[in-house]
């Protein structure tokens, strides 16, 4: 049977994440449809009819779908589900908030942000934080997963022409109502998919400080990313939290600027290919994880390495 | 109203997980364990609404072992009023522990059910959802602040773009995020007078739903490691090596 994945967007585009999670749906079967829930989102639909790996995609087109209701979108994903062997979505806050009340439903016991592909019914689960994986097989007549979309390549984007069907809505639940989303717009990459972060710690001291930070991302054209210390001491939003409870990035360069590397943040960097950190603390258990690790205070460091980054003739970018 | 809170025992936070050399698990024994941290966060927000005096009765729940119990006892000791203990013998499934919740829900009528947004060992992040699915409830996952009005909820969720506010009617289901609070300290007193209070205990195979697994675990090992790094002298040492070395500026 084939894989149904269920697309994240914003009805105009379609978030990075779905290709990631194309790749991975695509290695469970090779029959795989993509369901666009959405309000107007034909150019969503027809993005994703693009992309080779998807062989159709089905457009379910009304209000009720412009914002991600879980309750709503569940009850029109239900209504598919039967001709399908797994349902798949991105383990990031779209699909962690929808796909459990799927798979509650089809009383299927979920198998949650995969790392890796083992066979259609075995895959790779990080858990305790990255600090042990898992080989699990589920058992389930019908499967339930989500991927962690940073371990899988994006799927290619053109070349391919699926078909189109359109179908019908299914009804809107009457307990829960959108009220507004407050999203933080940057000119940066988006930290889920930059190809080099810096992020900063309690150790900023404040958000202000954050400015030091800021300025080597836009030499570099990095994210920005922090500790949960310092999300939680107010110096920067939530949207930037990388860690076990926030967001999981595996950039080409992480840079991290006083973070002392606690257990739940190493969690969400430690897969990335080259670590920096710095420190002014020699101890600090970032270290153990860097590729490079400078011991320095971060008020004298960063404006040299400002001024470094300045000297080179080119940066990647 | 009345609220129901799941409280779940895992391994400290703190604690340096260490895999079993026979990749059947991770090392427990002689391990320090805790309450799951967002749920500490779910019973301090129940605690603030009975305070609020918008709540009248705050119970806390756990499925475990025998020693899940301490959850609960320390749930009583920050303000819960009474607790009550499912009992199982083996590590069971999310989709197990919401259909056991579901039972006690439908034997004691809350308002509302917190719990964390997930746990710290499986980092299933599923039970929330899926009680709600069972109830036919609404729910709102992974709140870092909640308002509430006469039979209404509005919660603001922290989500990947920043944050979405969202109304759910009550009976509803909240999944608590790390930020929604500051979780208090049990004082001695209140710890003294937990003891007190009443834990209802249970059997989970008392309750009538299939708890079997349905997720086979085949072997858990440890993550690839990282080779070890170097120390750099110098900020410009650092840029050079990033440059030549690393290749990646």
């Amino acid at each position: 049977m084939s894989v149904l994945l269920i697309a994240e967007h914003n009805n105009k585009e379609v978030r990075p994440f779905t290709y990631n999670a194309i790749t991975a749906a695509s290695q469970i079967n090779e029959d795989l449809h993509v369901l666009v829930l959405g309000h107007q989102a034909d150019d969503v639909a027809k993005s994703l009819s693009e992309v080779p790996n998807v062989k159709k995609v089905i457009h379910v087109d009304n209000e009720i779908y412009e914002n991600y209701i879980a309750e709503n979108y569940t009850a029109a994903i239900i209504k598919h589900a039967e001709s399908y062997s797994h349902i798949v979505s991105s383990a990031n806050t779209f699909g962690k908030n929808l796909m459990p009340r799927i798979a509650a439903l089809l009383d299927t016991s979920q198998v949650s942000d995969i790392i890796k592909v083992i066979s259609e019914d075995t895959f790779l689960r990080p858990i305790y934080a990255g600090n042990a994986f898992a080989t699990v097989k589920s058992n389930d007549k019908k499967k339930c997963v989500t991927i962690r979309p940073t371990s899988f390549d994006p799927a290619d984007k053109s070349g391919g022409s699926a078909e189109i069907t359109k179908s019908d809505p299914a009804e809107a639940s009457s307990s829960t109502k959108f009220l507004k989303k407050e999203e933080v717009k940057s000119d940066r990459p988006e930290l889920g998919t930059a190809r080099i972060v810096i992020s900063g710690g309690r150790g900023m001291q404040n958000g202000e400080n954050f400015k030091l930070i800021s300025d080597i991302a836009d030499k570099l054209n990095a994210a920005i990313g922090a500790s949960r210390a310092a999300v939680d001491a107010g110096y920067i939003t939530n949207d930037h939290q990388v860690g076990q409870t926030g967001k999981v990035v595996v950039p080409d360069l992480y840079i991290a600027v006083g973070i002392s590397g606690a257990i739940q943040h190493l969690a969400g960097m430690k897969e990335s290919k080259v670590i920096v950190a710095i420190n002014k603390d020699g101890e600090a258990p970032i270290f153990s994880v860097a590729d490079y690790g400078l011991e320095a205070d971060l008020f004298e460091a960063l404006p040299q390495f400002l001024s470094e980054l300045n000297k080179l003739n080119t940066i990647q970018k | 109203m009345k609220i129901l809170v799941a409280v779940k025992r895992v391994i400290d936070y703190n604690v340096q997980i260490r895999v079993k050399e026979d990749g059947s698990g991770v090392v427990t024994d002689n391990v320090k364990m805790s309450t799951n941290p967002p749920d500490d966060n779910a019973i301090e927000e129940a605690v603030k609404i009975k305070e609020a005096g918008k709540a009248k009765e705050i119970v806390a729940i756990t499925i475990g072992e025998e020693k899940a119990q301490e959850t609960v006892r320390k749930a009583l000791a920050v303000g819960a009023d009474r607790g009550i203990h499912v009992k199982v013998d083996n590590v069971i499934e999310p989709l197990a522990v919401s259909k056991i919740l579901k039972k006690i829900v439908e034997k004691e009528n809350p308002d509302l059910v917190f719990m964390g947004k997930q746990a710290i060992d499986d980092d299933c992040n599923q039970t929330g959802q899926m009680l709600a699915a069972l109830l036919n409830w609404p729910q709102a996952t992974f709140a870092s602040k909640i308002e509430v009005r006469d039979n209404v909820l509005e919660v603001t969720r922290e989500i990947d773009e920043g944050l979405e506010t969202i109304e759910v009617n009550v009976p509803a289901i909240v999944t608590c995020d790390l930020r929604l609070n500051e979780p208090r300290y049990a004082s001695l007193p209140n710890i003294m007078k937990a003891k007190k209070k009443p834990i209802e205990q249970l059997n989970a195979s008392d309750l009538g739903v299939d708890i079997n697994p349905r997720i086979e675990q085949i072997k858990v090992e440890e993550p690839p490691k990282r080779k070890a790094g170097i120390k750099v002298a110098s900020v410009e040492e650092l840029v050079q090596k990033l440059k030549n070395e690393a290749k990646v500026i």
